[in-house]
């Protein structure tokens, strides 16, 4: 019954709307090249990556790919352990996404499903923090991971966010969402400690939200720059954005080598994103939107 | 019978222990937030609130730590640098912030409501930037900013001189090449330029979810009372945006303050010719991390936040009321 009419009512709209086809053209066009312009420096990188010195620094530039890739990525790897920072930027990625998993769902877990004292102003604080900026407490941070002895270290990176409030936020809220409270009381009839509960059925439930959760995690690390280039000090410790910025400033910058580089720090994050860029948009967009 | 009459107590204390780990419970899952925040969060802001009152070189250990009062903050106020640095933010923060929201809105409003097909390809495309490594992405951009054989300048020279656009772009080929990163004029529209490029996909999809919980029926009960396309826009998304609006303009104004990433590869590390793109969070870290002069950085950064602070309650007093009230 409701199919009919509401498809008659957006034909309606149409024609009211004045929505010709030539208009409907022209804002797909210009959407569409807004998009292509959008997309165009992706595009560039890759190409320019397959490139050599010469051919980057011509007129006119080169537009589609080239034979030099290769080359580019063993002259890169002549200036930079790239292999390593890869590795570097990877591993901390994945740790502080495995435990701002594990930390951030536990505690959203809480929040949304038990009743306690000072539950709400401790959670006003957590959300609280958010407001903080991080810029504020970067001199500090260099000293406290100076005093545990963490410099040049990966957990100098990955410890302090993994337990961070935008995943502890964005966890309460799908907890919240998607777990009945009778699951609580169930799991307890069945004499599982709250830890299992949280385990053995929490968890399960909100796997699509943790997906989310460790993707934008993972983005976030992998792009870090201002942390890792305060505390990490040594070429072998660097993570890629450390390590690209190295490149700079050199007597005879390599473009291609460098966009080589550029190239590898961007891969990853678009093969995520052409997987789950709607996960990635909503998650990101939920987080803020409701905080 | 004998395991009967020991089961009793065991059980009494099961039950008892069973209640004691269920209360302890929430606490015990949210305390790794607030321990890492007590160590990593709040003892840093205190800490550095007392460090902009000393004199102190890292290198020298934390005995050289010396008391100056607000020496850092007075030397600061008459520091050339460090207000070139706040005129450069600013600048930057409103010439990539108030295009990024005069393109979202109505972008958002053709996803939405203009076009059918398509919808999250686009807004993809669009949001792409947003994720991806600021350092990464400055560093192609400072091709693409090259002087004699950046993409841009050619582009530019090519529109210039080609007949069919000539009469549009003739006007530009005596300036050209236009030196992006080496002239002072320069540096800050081009870092303004790759600033917007990169986050205002990011208010289109802020802006879109904001349309998506206006009712259809507002736009339907205009369209029957005639309302163009354009009315619709000008009369009912933008007044029930509004919040939305509020929202994202304030993350545009605290984020902005803070720019650090895209100045900072597109100048070398340097700020540039005359300091022209050196924002406060470059100046911070230069201060802190280059001249070793803690005290006087972790000032920059309280002075810096209160900045932003400062911003933010401008944004709110002005635009608080309209943006935050509740829309019946």
């Amino acid at each position: 019954m409701s199919l009919p009419a509401s498809t008659l009512r957006s034909a309606k709209r149409d024609e009211r709307s004045g929505r010709s086809p030539v208009g409907q053209f022209f804002l797909y066009l210009a959407l569409i090249a807004l998009a292509l312009l959008t997309l165009f420096p992706f595009y560039w990188m890759f190409v320019l990556s397959t490139h050599s010195q010469s051919a980057i620094f011509s007129a006119p530039p080169p537009l589609w790919f080239g034979e030099f890739l290769e080359r580019n990525f063993t002259a890169l790897q002549a200036r930079l352990p790239i292999l390593r920072n890869i590795w570097n930027s990877l591993y901390i990625a994945l740790m502080a996404t495995v435990a701002t998993m594990f930390f951030a769902s536990l505690a959203g877990f809480a929040f949304a499903m038990y009743d306690f004292r000072f539950k709400r102003p401790l959670f006003a604080f957590v959300i609280g923090s958010l407001m903080i900026p991080p810029l504020l407490g970067i001199i500090p941070y260099y000293l406290i991971i100076q005093f545990l002895g963490w410099l040049d270290t990966p957990r100098a990176i990955w410890v302090p966010g993994m337990a961070g409030a935008f995943g502890i936020f964005l966890m309460r809220q799908y907890v919240a969402s998607s777990m009945p409270r009778e699951l609580m009381d169930a799991g307890r009839i069945d004499g599982a400690s709250e830890f299992r509960i949280y385990w053995n059925i929490a968890l399960p439930i909100i796997r699509p939200g943790l997906a989310t959760l460790g993707m934008l995690t993972f983005i976030g690390q992998w792009n870090n720059f201002l942390g890792p280039l305060v505390v990490l000090s040594s070429r072998e410790n660097y993570t890629i954005p450390v390590a690209l910025r190295t490149l700079q400033g050199q007597a005879a910058t390599d473009w291609g080598a460098v966009l080589t580089g550029t190239a590898l720090a961007v891969l990853p994050l678009l093969i995520i994103f052409v997987l789950a860029s709607r996960q990635v948009i909503e998650g990101l967009v939920a987080g803020s939107v409701k905080g | 019978m004998a395991r009967t009459t020991t089961s009793t107590p065991q059980l009494s204390w099961n039950i008892r222990l069973n209640k004691l780990q269920r209360r302890v419970a929430p606490y015990v899952f949210i305390s790794p937030f607030f321990i890492l925040f007590a160590v990593f969060g709040l003892f840093p802001i205190v800490f550095s609130m007392y460090l902009s009152l000393q004199e102190w070189n890292p290198i020298q250990g934390l005995g050289t730590m010396r008391y100056i009062g607000l020496e850092n903050y007075t030397w600061l106020m008459g520091d050339p640098w460090f207000w070139r640095s706040i005129t450069n933010t600013l600048w930057i923060a409103f010439a990539s912030g108030i295009p990024q929201h005069l393109v979202a809105i109505p972008l958002a409003f053709a996803l939405s409501r203009g076009i059918q097909s398509f919808r999250h390809p686009l807004t993809a495309a669009y949001f792409l930037p947003y994720i991806t490594s600021a350092v990464a992405i400055a560093l192609v951009f400072q091709t693409i900013f090259g002087t004699q054989f950046g993409v841009l300048n050619q582009t530019l020279q090519y529109l210039a001189t080609a007949p069919w656009s000539a009469w549009l772009f003739g006007g530009l080929a005596d300036s050209l090449p236009v030196n992006w990163l080496g002239r002072a004029p320069n540096i800050k529209p081009a870092i303004s330029l790759l600033v917007w490029w990169q986050f205002f996909g990011f208010n289109v999809v802020l802006y879109a979810a904001g349309l998506a919980t206006i009712p259809k029926d507002y736009y339907e009960a205009a369209q029957i009372d005639g309302a163009s396309g354009r009315q619709s826009f000008f009369h009912i998304t933008l007044p029930l945006l509004r919040p939305m609006i509020f929202f994202a303009v304030t993350f545009t104004i605290i984020g902005n303050l803070q720019l650090f990433d895209q100045p900072f590869i597109l100048t070398d590390g340097t700020g540039g010719t005359g300091q022209a793109g050196m924002t406060v969070a470059m100046y911070l870290y230069r201060t802190g991390f280059e001249w070793l002069e803690m005290g006087t950085a972790a000032a920059i950064s309280w002075l810096l936040f209160l900045l932003i602070g400062t911003l933010t309650v401008i944004h709110f007093f002005f635009f608080g009321r309209s943006g935050l009230e509740r829309r019946d």
